[in-house]
């Protein structure tokens, strides 16, 4: 998307940018251009011995069959994370959005939820939905449902959906907010007095408004489910069992970190960049295009 | 609201009430661990009610003597290192990303749209994966142990450049013509009218960057030597024990929740930010 | 003229006192009274004497702590200790100049060091073929068998002595379910108790080559009819609902805790948490073995970390390194932290002056651990050195929870679990060969 109306200077804009991109060039595209070296290299975990391999690394990730199977996961539990955390905080935002009375609790609490450190997030979790000592498992027993994401690997993904999801609502949460706020309100009142109700309203102005909010959500949850959720894939059920909740990107954490086998980390990790760029580049070309600006 | 729906009003009030039930569950769950004793809660099912153990378990955080911290850092200090980190990161972010989405949105300049997919690129490799190379960068340059290193290396980021430029994008252009007919210079629209138009962003940056800098585990982790620049994360995941020995969970969730009031303060004054209307008056 | 001479005399010495402690750093996983732990040595050591201070710093888990010293490693920062998990062992071994033998430090440094003192199985882990103590064993565990007291006599089973072998623990595991019990047994660090300790305490191969001790061709071998026999019996009281799996690692523990699970393999480690949090009847006892195996029960292998000494730093350093050691074997410190902890005392002398002081009958069930590693071990029992172990331990997770979940057999699972272990021995040969 472009603006029409522009300013002209010839050196202005390089100085606005040049600290991000300062940043940027010394502590992400030098080092990682290094970690991606290493996705042609075989070395031993300290870099004592390192030798070239060529494509190798790559050879070895296709002749995998559970590599393969780990796409099919990435993808189930990507699209529920993404569809489910936007869809559901969008409800909300809109619902908190419209009262008046209450509203700083309402916000209050479904934004906090985000600030749980990780590490405590885990724990929660298994607090809640551990088989044996979880209250929610108590409450599943008490209704009949054996829930068992030990050894059901339906429950395992179930888990970790409604643990990811958790976490992304407030976040998403947040920005539907801000981008509900920041509509002007005499829209609104324009179209109630033309005698538009509720449900109409919100589909002829405020979701087309909303679409560049929506837009960043959309690609940011995604690149969220690809990415971030390594924490809470090892905090509960560590890709198990065997390996039904194991995605892409736990594989790839997992070697580079438990492991200490870099070569393969960084062809991971290739295949996980090739992968997320080609589905970002998609968005903006085709989706980009619904948004009203 | 606009008009007075008295029934739409209660369908949002139920479903926001199911919400925060749904969301904050885990939130009122740390609570009540944290106000019971610990082996109430490793006999299920633990209680959904809150104990007689708030004050002891509170002390006892807070003073980092409640049975296996194992850790020589007062929490004060921890906070501390914490709340630096969390500002200068999002204060940080803020700042860089808010000029560089300027320039990416509102000026012709070769290699424009390169730049933003360069800044856009940085999502796409996760931390973990380069942290190894990111260390030897940061080491080379001294930064070991110290604020610069727990907060340089962490404001490069795309989140807040991509969310500007949506922004910036869908600010009038009326206002930029009359901006230019004013005689104003690009800084002083930047200034005078595209910042303040844009706070309910910035305030909702704020809130996600103060917390993400807060939650900072894992790099710190790597680059500091010496326990006095711990942030509070580590504080508490050191006292969850990772082997068989036993984990004061209710001094953990007791901490946990200590932990987690600055982040509440800020989501709470970043409230006043998200006003409505405001935005009207201001054109 | 005298003042101003005395004055600068007093400076030089006390900023001479003040440069001369070196300072010794020291990575750590210890969480919590373990963390503690760590802290109070330290304090002590540096208390004890003005040459050296040892500053712990706790780097995250024993995963996240290797990743802080790869990356310092690399870039020249490493710390001078660095506790590395049993596992991460053939690793460091492999892992050319990055460390130093402990056994050349103590040496080196003067200080007395036999390592005929240490007990065998613990020691042995950590040596090197040639006799040279690579690490110096700090927390080691074993795998031993907790069971409820109470359960058992709820279900009219004899509650004089615990179940010793498998048979045993099958009737009274059936006992339990007929009287009603949800979960009669469960296993904790499944790879671990089930196939590795397994092998040691029936004297059969885990791996060839001694268990990987003997050199880096080794290849598994827990398909042998011994292992499969052993997982087959599993999943068939899993199937019959004797045995109900409780997860990886050591979360399975806290069923045990709760009294949920009347019967559980696990760690030494362990012994605390129920101590202070169970509220039954508890017994500790030795590993369950198979009454027709010859040899067994011969001796059960270790878990937990050593300590190894990084390479790259000054001979004065090293020193305090050795000092420090020395400090940490002397028997009534091996003996304290052991009657603290539950880590496994690594000096025969430690084990006596505990037992003398009454320990063990006070507190009963402590010395079952230690007195399955005292005696001798063989070439099959002594240890585990194997590469790329991290990754070969969620395997075996990964492949027994396919038999408990009843879609796998015991052999299938088994076959796999070599096939896809022999695959990474076989990278961590090549990367690391010459």
């Amino acid at each position: 998307m472009e603006k029409r109306v522009v300013f002209r200077s010839a050196w202005l804009p390089w100085a606005l940018i040049a600290p991000q991109i300062a940043v940027i060039a010394v502590f992400f595209f030098w080092p990682a251009a290094q970690a991606l070296l290493q996705s042609v290299q075989q070395a031993d975990a300290f870099s004592t011995r390192v030798e070239w391999v060529g494509l190798e690394n790559f050879v070895n990730l296709w002749n995998d069959p559970l590599y393969i199977k780990s796409f099919y996961t990435t993808a189930i539990f990507s699209t529920l994370v993404a569809v489910l955390g936007i869809s559901l905080s969008l409800l909300l935002a809109v619902f908190a959005d419209r009262i008046v009375k209450g509203a700083l609790v309402y916000r209050t609490f479904l934004i906090w939820p985000y600030a749980v450190a990780p590490a405590v997030a885990g724990v929660l979790w298994l607090f809640m939905l551990a088989p044996s000592i979880g209250i929610v498992s108590f409450w599943l027993r008490a209704v009949g449902l054996e829930w068992n994401p030990l050894l059901d690997g339906q429950h395992a993904m179930t888990l970790v959906v409604l643990a990811a999801v958790w976490k992304q609502i407030s976040y998403n949460f947040l920005f539907f907010l801000a981008g509900l706020q920041s509509i002007p309100k005499s829209l609104i009142e324009a179209a109630a007095i033309d005698g538009a109700r509720p449900w109409r309203r919100f589909w002829t102005i405020v979701f087309p408004l909303l679409t560049p909010t929506s837009f960043f959500l959309l690609v940011i949850n995604i690149v969220y489910a690809f990415f971030d959720t390594f924490a809470i894939i090892d905090a509960a059920t560590q890709g198990g069992p065997g390996k039904e909740t194991s995605i892409l990107v736990y594989r790839a954490y997992y070697d580079g970190f438990k492991a200490m086998d870099f070569g393969a980390s960084a062809a991971q990790s290739v295949v996980l960049m090739v992968i997320v760029v080609g589905l970002t580049v998609v968005q903006f070309r085709f989706v980009e295009k619904k948004v009203n600006y | 609201m606009v008009e007075r729906r008295p029934l739409l009003d209660l369908v949002s009030h139920l479903i926001l009430i199911l919400g925060v039930i749904v969301v904050a569950f885990p939130l009122y769950l740390t609570f009540v661990a944290s106000t019971q004793a610990s082996s109430d809660i490793v006999h299920p099912p633990m209680s959904l009610l809150p104990g007689t153990q708030l004050v002891e378990n509170y002390q006892a955080a807070w003073s980092g003597t409640g049975g296996g911290t194992g850790s020589t850092a007062p929490v004060g200090r921890m906070m501390f290192v914490s709340l630096v980190t969390a500002l200068v990161i999002a204060l940080g972010k803020i700042s860089i990303s808010l000029l560089s989405a300027f320039a990416i949105v509102y000026f012709r300049f070769p290699f424009r749209m390169f730049f933003f997919w360069a800044i856009f690129i940085t999502l796409m490799l996760p931390v973990e994966v380069r942290i190894g190379p990111t260390y030897k960068v940061v080491a080379d340059l001294g930064m070991l142990n110290t604020f610069a290193g727990l907060t340089v290396p962490l404001i490069a980021s795309a989140t807040a450049t991509f969310l500007f430029r949506q922004f910036f994008l869908t600010v009038p252009d009326e206002l930029v013509e009359a901006a230019r007919m004013d005689g104003a210079s690009p800084m002083r629209f930047f200034i005078d009218v595209l910042v303040p138009l844009s706070r309910t962003s910035i305030a909702a940056l704020f809130v996600i960057q103060f917390i993400y800098g807060w939650n900072q585990y894992l790099w710190p982790l790597l680059i500091t030597t010496s326990e006095d620049m711990y942030p509070v994360v580590i504080g508490i995941k050191r006292m969850i024990s990772g082997g068989d020995a036993q984990t004061e969970w209710s001094v953990v969730m007791a901490t946990a929740l200590l932990a987690m009031i600055p982040p509440a303060l800020v989501v709470v004054l970043m409230q006043k930010w998200f006003v409505k209307g405001l935005v009207d008056t201001e054109k | 003229m005298k003042f101003t001479i005395a004055a600068v005399a007093l400076a030089a010495l006390t900023s001479f006192s003040a440069h001369a402690q070196t300072e010794i750093q020291w990575w750590h996983s210890m969480t919590a009274v373990n963390g503690e732990v760590v802290n109070d040595l330290a304090k002590n050591f540096n208390a004890s004497q003005k040459n050296y201070k040892v500053v712990p710093t706790f780097k995250g888990s024993y995963a996240e702590s290797f990743t802080a010293a790869v990356a310092a490693h690399r870039s020249g920062n490493s710390p001078h200790i660095l506790q590395v998990f049993e596992v991460g062992t053939a690793t460091m071994m492999a892992s050319k100049g990055v460390s130093v033998p402990v056994g050349k430090v103590m040496k080196d440094a003067g200080e007395k060091f036999d390592p005929k003192t240490y007990v065998s199985a613990v020691a042995g882990y950590y040596t090197a073929p040639n006799g040279e103590m690579l690490s110096f064993p700090f927390n080691s565990s074993t795998t031993v068998f907790y069971w409820n007291k109470d359960a058992f006599k709820a279900a009219g089973i004899d509650t004089s002595k615990a179940p010793g072998t498998w048979p045993e623990v099958a009737l009274a595991a059936a006992k339990l379910k007929a009287s009603g019990h949800k979960c009669p047994m469960s296993i904790a660090w499944q790879g671990w108790t089930q196939l590795e300790s397994f092998s040691a305490w029936h004297n059969v191969e885990f791996a060839t080559r001694g268990n990987g001790m003997q050199g880096m061709d080794a290849r598994l071998k827990v398909n042998s009819p011994l292992h499969v026999r052993h997982i087959e019996n599993l999943a068939n009281m899993a199937k019959q609902g004797l045995f109900i799996y409780k997860g990886r690692a050591n979360v399975p523990e806290a069923s045990y805790i709760s009294g949920e699970c009347a019967m559980m393999t696990t760690s030494t480690g362990f012994y605390g948490n129920v101590a202070r949090n169970a509220k039954f009847n508890w017994g500790m006892a030795l590993l369950p073995h198979y009454p027709d195996v010859p040899g067994a029960p011969q001796n059960t292998v270790i878990g937990g970390a050593s300590l190894w000494v990084m390479a790259g730093k000054k001979a004065d350093e090293y020193k305090g390194v050795a000092q420090f050691f020395s400090y940490l074997s002397s028997p009534e410190i091996q003996a304290a932290t052991h009657q603290r902890t539950g880590f496994l005392p690594i000096t025969m002398a430690a084990f006596r002056l505990t037992e003398k002081s009454g320990f063990y009958e006070k507190n009963p069930g402590t010395d079952v651990g230690v007195n399955q590693m005292i005696r001798k071990t063989t070439d099959k029992s002594r240890g585990i050195r194997l590469g790329n172990y991290v990754q070969i331990r969620d395997i075996e997770d990964e492949e027994l929870e396919q038999v408990w979940g009843g879609k796998k057999s015991a052999q299938e699972a088994l076959d796999s679990i070599v096939k896809r272990g022999n695959e990474l021995l076989e990278r961590f040969e090549k990367a690391n060969k010459g």
